[in-house]
Order: structure tokens, then sequence, then C-alpha cells
């Protein structure tokens, strides 16, 4: 695997408009639906305003696929993703809870846990995040002498921090 | 059935009692969703009755619809509706935001509410197991605190539903702040803390059913629709349009401000004493340097994001939180209340946002008072102390207060600038209605029709069903009007509508639903059936109001008064010129010379039914 090829999604959360289009434009490529729970990458939003589109991080030492007794979760040679295999997955939730970030969840229907897979390196969220000039999602080289676990957090933690960013002290009573 | 969730809820809240109820493809097919269901639902349960019915009474019916188009075309919005406290008529009152996409997520199309709870209450939708839940301890919360508190309860209810899914996205939530408890008939329908269903006043309906609010979370996918590739597509074309309109993008509705003001003479300043100004003061830049801290905020699924969030950091203001403003509460609580300074604009939007108004209906009352105030017609006595000077934010914050609680004369002015005038004027022994700048009781949008340059016809609200709304405005030829109760019906954004175009729109339709003649079927009765039976319930009116055909269509009488000021000073609506107009609007849309639906035009439409009941009631000649 060469780590100087791979990619990374940025996310910048004080730019994302919360339109919920990398929503659409992810289920719409895996489910063929519009389907925003069972999008690999969800907008969260507590408070309006501190939207949080939260999606794979791809952490340097894959705590999700280490956890996984199933053997269903692989870590893809050309883009660093990690990959369900969904056939061998048992919903036990083993990634869910051993992920810093809780980011994988369940498929609300199929039998599955739902992780980001990069779309073999042509992410369509950053696509349509791109297409409407947001900004907020952008695809972006990984280095490999850079931490990116730091980066997989709860959705809440997020948004105590963008609440702060954006509304100071006042932003604290809707938290 | 394609783009349909095929079930919608009916809650009987007196009762306590939960139902999923269909409605045939035929009948879908004629009102679509929206506020052109709503029209139907309402004549079918209280049409026989429909002038004895009190709005604020538990047969009211209040309905909360998606359309087809929700979550598909770019916009997600919901629509409210129920028999209207402010017209006694029925208004499609849309509101933006995630609501709709959950509710159609978690199976449903859409709430019909009936009854009256027999406590604070609020209805939780977690996919189909939906309940009616105490909200002892949200009600009399402002917007901003009940929006966190259904929140953290819905978030704790799909915890519990849902343990081993893993973290799933919080509900979406509807909710009222005090000014709908308290039966306010100037309260909107909230969501996401700045948006609001306001015309209509559907948040005090909320109120009088003790209904504090309701959240919608749905894991499943929106409906199954007709052709699932070219929807796609067409969500790609229409976003490609609307990404062009990048002065919307930059600027949202808001620029507007400087705009109408300055440009096309037609904003509201001091209750519509003028509508022109020269405040550079308050033109969109001001706000966008001084207390945009978000520049790009949409809903679900929309490529403009109008919407801005502002907030001051520093100063007497500071953490009052809005959208913007956008340009109707910029305008309304701006300008017509003598106010040029963004801050003082944000603080007040923050408050009626926060307090559960609609904006426009708020600021229409409060600048009404104002003109009293002006006039000495109302001292600071009548006001508890308060003195209510133009330009004077705080003293207009505390006014609105008044008016959310019915606190002292805010409980007279709780009832909208029409209903105001007439109480305030039997007290005072004068004709106070003049000062009150509405349409059927129902306050008009931030833009005159004096200077002829804006968007606003003269027939605009005077022949409009939904009375002062000016997202859906009276026009010749009748496509305008009749587009707008599509978009209400389909329910999905109007704003993106401007850039993507009609033709663009009905592939929409065709894509999601299928149904390959609806234009056709829309154009030649459907439309039309829906602003008829909308007619039909504003003439019946009552009980403590009704409206006559043709004399009450008319302009607000300030639009007869010369523009005081600016590059159309001297202007007016022209009576004569009214008139023609009006018997032409009529004629299109098939009513006689006195504005009544003629029994051939309502036969025509399958509306017999309709055509017995206003006989019945004298309204058409036997």
């Amino acid at each position: 695997m060469s780590s100087a090829k791979r990619i990374w999604i940025a996310r910048d959360y004080l730019k994302c408009s919360g339109c919920r289009k990398c929503e659409i434009a992810c289920s719409l490529s895996h489910e063929k639906r519009i389907w925003p729970e069972a999008s690999r990458i969800r907008v969260f939003m507590s408070v309006p305003g501190a939207e949080v589109p939260h999606l794979c991080v791809q952490c340097e030492d894959y705590p999700c696929v280490q956890a996984c007794t199933m053997e269903a979760l692989s870590i893809s040679k050309k883009t660093g993703a990690v990959l369900v295999d969904e056939e061998k997955c048992i919903t036990c939730g083993a990634c869910i809870e051993a992920c810093p970030g809780k980011i994988p969840h369940l498929h609300p229907v199929k039998k599955t846990v739902l992780i980001c897979d990069l779309c073999n390196g042509r992410p369509e969220c950053v696509k349509v995040c791109q297409e409407g000039k947001w900004d907020a999602l952008r695809k972006v080289t990984r280095k490999s002498d850079q931490v990116f676990k730091v980066q997989a957090r709860k959705p809440d933690d997020i948004t105590r921090e963008l609440v702060n960013n954006l509304y100071g002290e006042s932003g604290e009573e809707y938290l | 059935m394609r783009g349909y969730a095929g079930k919608f809820l009916d809650i009987d809240l007196s009762k306590e009692k939960i139902a999923e109820i269909k409605f045939d493809e035929s009948l879908l097919r004629s009102y679509i969703g929206g506020r052109g269901l709503a029209a139907k639902i309402l004549w079918d349960r209280l049409g026989q009755v429909w002038e004895t019915v009190d709005p604020f009474a538990p047969e009211n019916v209040l309905t909360v619809l998606t359309g087809p188009l929700t979550g598909f075309f770019p916009g997600g919005r919901i629509c409210v509706s129920g028999k209207s406290p402010q017209s006694n008529g029925i208004v499609g009152s849309t509101v933006g935001g995630e609501f709709g996409i959950d509710l159609k997520c978690a199976g449903y199309d859409g709430i019909i509410i009936t009854g009256k709870a027999s406590k604070p209450s609020y209805i939780s939708i977690s996919d189909d197991q939906v309940s009616i839940k105490d909200a002892g301890h949200i009600w009399g919360k402002d917007g901003k605190q009940t929006l966190k508190i259904l929140t953290e309860d819905g978030k704790r209810q799909t915890r519990e539903n849902f343990p081993e899914y893993g973290i799933l996205k919080e509900p979406s939530a509807l909710y009222i702040g005090p000014a709908g408890e308290n039966k306010t008939r100037v309260a909107a329908v909230m969501c996401k803390w700045t948006h609001g269903a306001g015309y209509g006043g559907y948040g005090a309906v909320m109120g009088s059913k003790n209904l504090k609010g309701i959240i919608a979370k749905g894991l499943g996918p929106l409906p199954e629709v007709e052709d699932i590739e070219r929807v796609g597509e067409l969500i790609k074309i229409a976003d490609k349009e609307c990404y062009k309109n990048e002065f919307f993008r930059i600027w949202g509705t808001g620029a507007g401000g400087y705009n109408f003001g300055f440009r096309t003479s037609s904003e509201p300043v001091r209750n519509w004493q003028d509508e022109w100004h020269d405040q550079k003061s308050y033109a969109v830049d001001k706000f966008e340097e001084r207390l945009w801290v978000k520049k790009y905020w949409g809903d679900f699924g929309c490529p403009t994001t109008c919407l801005k969030i502002a907030i001051p950091k520093s100063g007497e203001f500071k953490g009052s939180i809005t959208d913007h403003p956008d340009y109707e509460l910029q305008a309304y609580l701006g300008p017509n209340l003598g106010i040029f300074k963004p801050e003082e604009n944000v603080y007040l939007s923050s408050l009626i946002d926060d307090l559960g108004f609609c904006g426009i209906q708020a600021g229409n009352v409060l600048g009404f008072a104002g003109e009293l105030y002006q006039r000495k017609i109302l001292n600071q006595d009548d006001l508890d102390g308060i003195r209510l000077e133009w330009g004077n934010a705080k003293a207009f914050g505390e006014l609105a207060k008044k008016i959310a609680n019915r606190e002292g004369i805010g409980s007279i002015l709780a009832e909208g600038s029409y209903r105001a005038a007439l109480e305030l004027g039997k007290k005072k022994g004068m004709n106070l209605s003049i000062y009150a700048v509405q349409e059927k009781a129902i306050g008009i949008g931030a833009h005159g029709n004096r200077s002829g340059r804006d968007f606003v016809s003269n027939i605009a609200y005077a022949c409009s069903v939904q009375g002062g709304d000016h997202t859906s405005v009276a026009s010749i030829p009748t496509e305008r009007e009749l587009n707008s109760v599509l978009h209400d019906s389909g329910v999905y954004c109007m704003f993106n509508t401007f850039t993507v175009g009609i033709d663009r729109i009905w592939e929409f339709f065709d894509a999601v639903t299928g149904w390959k003649t609806l234009r056709q079927e829309w154009e030649e009765t459907d439309a039309l059936r829906i602003l008829n039976l909308q007619r039909a319930m504003l003439l019946l009116g009552g009980p403590d109001l009704k409206w006559k055909a043709n004399v009450d269509d008319e302009n607000p009488a300030r639009f007869y008064e010369p523009l005081p000021s600016g590059p159309y000073e001297g202007k007016t609506v022209d009576k004569k010129s009214f008139e023609a107009s009006k018997q032409e609007y009529y004629n299109a849309v098939g009513w006689d010379g006195n504005g009544l639906p003629k029994p051939e035009t309502l036969q025509k439409l399958s509306l017999a039914d309709v055509e017995t009941k206003l006989k019945r009631t004298q309204i058409l000649p036997n």
C-alpha cells in the first residue's frame, strides 16, 4: 500500500451548511435510495448551526478492524478505507464500541454495519460538497506522519466545540 | 404509489387515540399533499359545520403534511394547516427544516391532529412507535430551551428504541413558544430556533390543543420513487441552476433590506406610513461583516442556503442568535418599527423567535401599536409604562413579551392587528382599522404594492385565499398563484423554484410519482379545485369574523394613502384599476362579479357539496 497516494476526507465543520447533500449523494450511491440513516456520512445537528458531518477517519491502528472477531472488516489496499463484508458482519457492535468517535452504525434494515468506504478513492460526498462550493469536505492527500485518529470524535463532543466557537458563552445554555 | 410513504397518523389528543390511516391514490393525485390535501381533509371533516367551528376548539383539525416532492426537490419543508385563528379560513403554511424528511423516513406522509390533550403534551414519533408524552417540563419554556429539551428527550428515546444501532442522528422537532401556548393569534409553529410556519397562526392552534411539540425520528429511506436515477439526475440539474443564483447564496433574502427599501420603495417603514428609506446603515453588508457567524446555512437538500446565522458578540444585545434575519423579519422588526441598527434588529428577531411568534405577524401588530402610540391613541399608561417610540428596540421587545404572555394591553394585541383594531377602536370610540395593515386578519408580507415596483400587484393580497401571505399572492395570469399552491402541496422550498423553473419541477413530479398526466390534470382542474375549496372555507369563516366576498376583497386602507417620500412619492394603489383587475381575476378563477364561486365552476371542479353548503348558508343565492 502506497501511503503517499492515499486520500483523506478533510472536514471543516464550520463551513458545513447543513444542506445534507453528502447524505443524499452517499445513500443514492450506496443504497439507490435517499436514506439519511443509511448514509456512511451523516450530518448531526443537536444544536442549530452546529452541523457535524460525521464519517470514518481511518485511524492508524484501525481499532474497529482489530475488534471485529468475524473478519468482517478489512482495510482496502488501495485506499486504506475500512471495508465491510456484509455476509460476515453479525452486527455485534464490537467495532462501534472500539471506535473512539462511535462513528460506525448499523444499517437500519440490512444486517450489517456501515462505515465509509471512501468510494474507492472518489468520494461522492466530497464531490457534491465541492460542487456546492461549501468546502466543508475536501479530498486531501493523507500524510503518513500525521495522526488522524484524534479526529475520530463523538458528534456531541464536536457539537460542544462548534457551539462554543459560533455562539461563545451564550451557546452554553443550548448544550 | 410512488413518492408517498402511504400512510398518515390520525391522532385524537382528547381520547389519546393514535391511528394510522390511508388515502386513496385518486385523492392524493387530486390534492397532492401539504396545502391541497389539508384543504380536502379540513373540508371533509369540518366543512358542513365550518362557520361554527372555533379554531381554538378541540374539534379543529391541525394538519402537518409533507408532499411527494418533500426530500426530493431541493429544500425540505413541511406544511402546517387547519382552520386559521386569523382568517377563519384555511392557510397552507410551510416551514423549512428536516421534520418532513424524518416523518417520511419514519413511514408517514403526515399527521392529522384533533382534540385537546388533558395536560401539556408532545407527540413522539420514532419509526412506527408513536406516543403522546408529558410536556409539563417544557411548557412555558422559550423556543431555544424547548428545542434543546425536545432534542434531548428524542435522543434518549432513540437510544432506548434502537440500543444496538450505535449513535443515530437526533430527531427533528416542531414546537411552539409561549406565544403559541397562550394562544396569541400571531404565533407560529417553530422549527430549528429560527424557522416558523407563521401565516395562519397555527402555533396558537397547537397551544389550544395543549400540544407543545412534535418530534420525529425516521430510520428508513425516503419512499420509493418511480425512477430514482432520474430523480438523482434532476437533483444535480436543479442544484446546478441554484448554484448560479450567487447573490441569493451570498446575501440571502436579507439583501432585500436595502433593495426593497431604497430601490423599489415597498418596505414597511413605521407601520407602512412610508415604504422608502435610504438608511445605508441597514444594508446587508452591515449584517454580514458585523454579525454573521455562518454565512451559508440551509435545510435538507438545499443548494441555495439563503439562511445566515447572526449573533452580536459584544454590546447590549450580545448573545441574541437568529437567522440573519431574513428579509421579512429584517423589515418588520426593523424599519417597520423605526429601527435601522442591525444589532437591534437581530435582538428583536431572536426574541420574537424565542417567544414563538411569526415574525411578520408580530412585527405587524407591534407596528400597529407603535403608530397608535405615535398618534397618542395609546399612551404610556395603556402600555404599562412602556415608551413605545419608533426605534426603541427594547420597548418593542418588552411589548412583545407582554403579547406573548397576554399581559395587560398584550392580551388585546395578541389578537393580531385586525382584531385588536376592532377591540381598541370600540374602547376608544374611533376607527382604528385604518392602521391595521392586514388582509383577512392576516398581517401582509413586507412587500407593499403602492410603488408598483415590487412583485405584488394591486390584487396580490386583496384576492388571495391566504390573505396577507406574500408567498402565495393572487395573480393575473393565475399561473403564479397556482404554482404557489403547487409548491405548498408538493411541499418543497419555493425559493429554489425561482431558479429551477416550473417545467423542471413537473419533471420532478414525473420522476417521483410516475403520474404522467398529473400536470394536465393539475392545470385543468386540480389547482383551481384547491383554490376554490380554500375560498369557500374563507367565505364561510366564523364564528367570530366573517368576510364578505368583493367588499372585503380590498387592499389595506393604508395603500390608498400616497407614499410620502422617495422616488415614488405620491403613488397609491389606483382604486379604479384595482377594481378592474379584481374583476379580471374573479373571472379567471371562475367567480362571479361579486367574487362568489359560480355554481358551474364548482360543478366542473366536482365540488357540488361545496355549492350546496354555500347555498345553505346564503353565501350563494339559492
